[in-house]
């Protein structure tokens, strides 16, 4: 396992021009990008579906890397969408999963079948024509260049310490800096969108 | 004749208000009351259409969608659309992404009592969510759809058409 704010330090080196959903890495992703209007941090809508947000975002504009960081518990409240993921083959999709064994912000309680679930097993029997499973962060810096460097979609499956939260959650610190609507607005502005 | 034509909902009336309305991509599960519009949707080059297995996936990609600069339509049933309720608040309304539901209408009827539950909580499911709606029973209500795209365009909002044509027209 290894820590997601190394991971995401290790990734911000390659992103290039990407658009990114930061998904459940938004709290060490905000802080870090260097590109916030190309990012977004949406938070958590509605669990589950962060991979489907952001394979829209990828149809939508073909010509742009899109980059996801889901997680093992989104994933598996909405398995099917690997199959439409598939299927649609957005050359240009970057599916990164942070599995943590856990549903790390409400205690850390299991994920069904914790540690023994194969994420890219999964991707490659659903059609995703590559993924990756990392547990070192060596070996996820030793490879993330060529994956980006190949077309999507590909899922890239990593063994991440969970960060369990107990506080309550209307006492936990906000990591957003913009609201929802703000983040909207500014990905669509900088992708040259009107209204 | 004419008057049974006019009784019924025209998938190809459909299809030409989805064109007038530019949209783009159609995110959808199938069901019985649109079965026939899939044939045509499949035929058209200027829709695009992304399957899901799941109605609660609809509206998170139609979101992504409608950031990145399309016009997606959802095309689901009312079954599928209670499943969805979770990601229909977070990711339509929380992100006041203004697109269209054509919902399957599975039960509806005029006549007598519906048997169906799917029927029964529909309309009280919209109403839980603020969800406005517009019924489209024949051709003679098509142009209700430009409506409804009108006013999720102006309200930034999601703005449902309910099918209520579950046993003639698209399903003939």
């Amino acid at each position: 396992m290894f820590r997601t704010a190394d991971m995401l330090e290790i990734f911000q080196q390659y992103r290039g021009d990407a658009i990114v959903v930061p998904g459940r890495g938004g709290r060490h992703w905000v802080p870090l990008s260097t590109q916030p209007s190309r990012d977004a941090p949406v938070g958590d809508p509605a669990m589950g579906g962060h991979a489907s947000f952001a394979c829209g975002l990828a149809l939508a504009q073909p010509e742009k890397k899109v980059i996801v960081f889901d997680s093992e518990g989104d994933l598996l409240m909405n398995l099917g969408i690997l199959p439409t993921i598939a299927e649609q083959a957005p050359k240009n999709f970057y599916h990164f999963l942070l599995d943590n064994e856990c549903y790390a912000t409400t205690g850390g309680q299991p994920v069904p079948n914790a540690k023994n679930v194969a994420y890219d097993v999964m991707a490659r029997g659903a059609g995703y024509p590559r993924a990756f499973a990392f547990e070192q962060l060596e070996d996820f810096a030793n490879n993330i260049q060529a994956i980006l460097g190949q077309p999507g979609p590909v899922l890239v499956a990593m063994k991440v310490f969970p960060e369990i939260e107990n506080e309550p959650i209307g006492r936990r610190q906000r990591w957003q800096t913009r609201n929802r609507e703000q983040v909207v607005q500014d990905l669509r502005t900088e992708l040259g969108l009107t209204g | 004749m004419a008057e049974a034509q006019e009784a019924e909902l025209s998938p190809e009336i459909v299809l030409e208000e989805m064109k007038k309305n530019g949209v783009t991509h159609v995110v959808w599960l199938p069901d019985s009351e649109t079965n026939w519009l899939y044939l045509l949707m499949q035929a058209e080059p200027s829709l695009h259409l992304v399957p899901v297995s799941r109605e609660g996936l609809a509206f998170s990609m139609a979101a992504g969608l409608f950031v990145g600069g399309k016009t997606p339509i959802i095309l689901i049933q009312n079954t599928g659309l209670m499943e969805s309720g979770d990601s229909l608040r977070g990711w339509g309304l929380g992100l006041n992404i203004p697109v269209v539901l054509m919902v399957g209408y599975r039960g509806w009827t005029r006549h007598g009592i519906t048997q169906d539950t799917a029927a029964t909580y529909t309309e009280r499911f919209l109403h839980a969510f603020g969800i406005n709606y517009y019924l489209v029973e024949s051709s003679a209500d098509a142009p209700r759809i430009s409506v409804a795209f009108a006013e999720a365009k102006k309200t930034r909002r999601p703005v449902a058409v309910l099918v209520g044509d579950e046993y003639h027209g698209f399903n003939r």
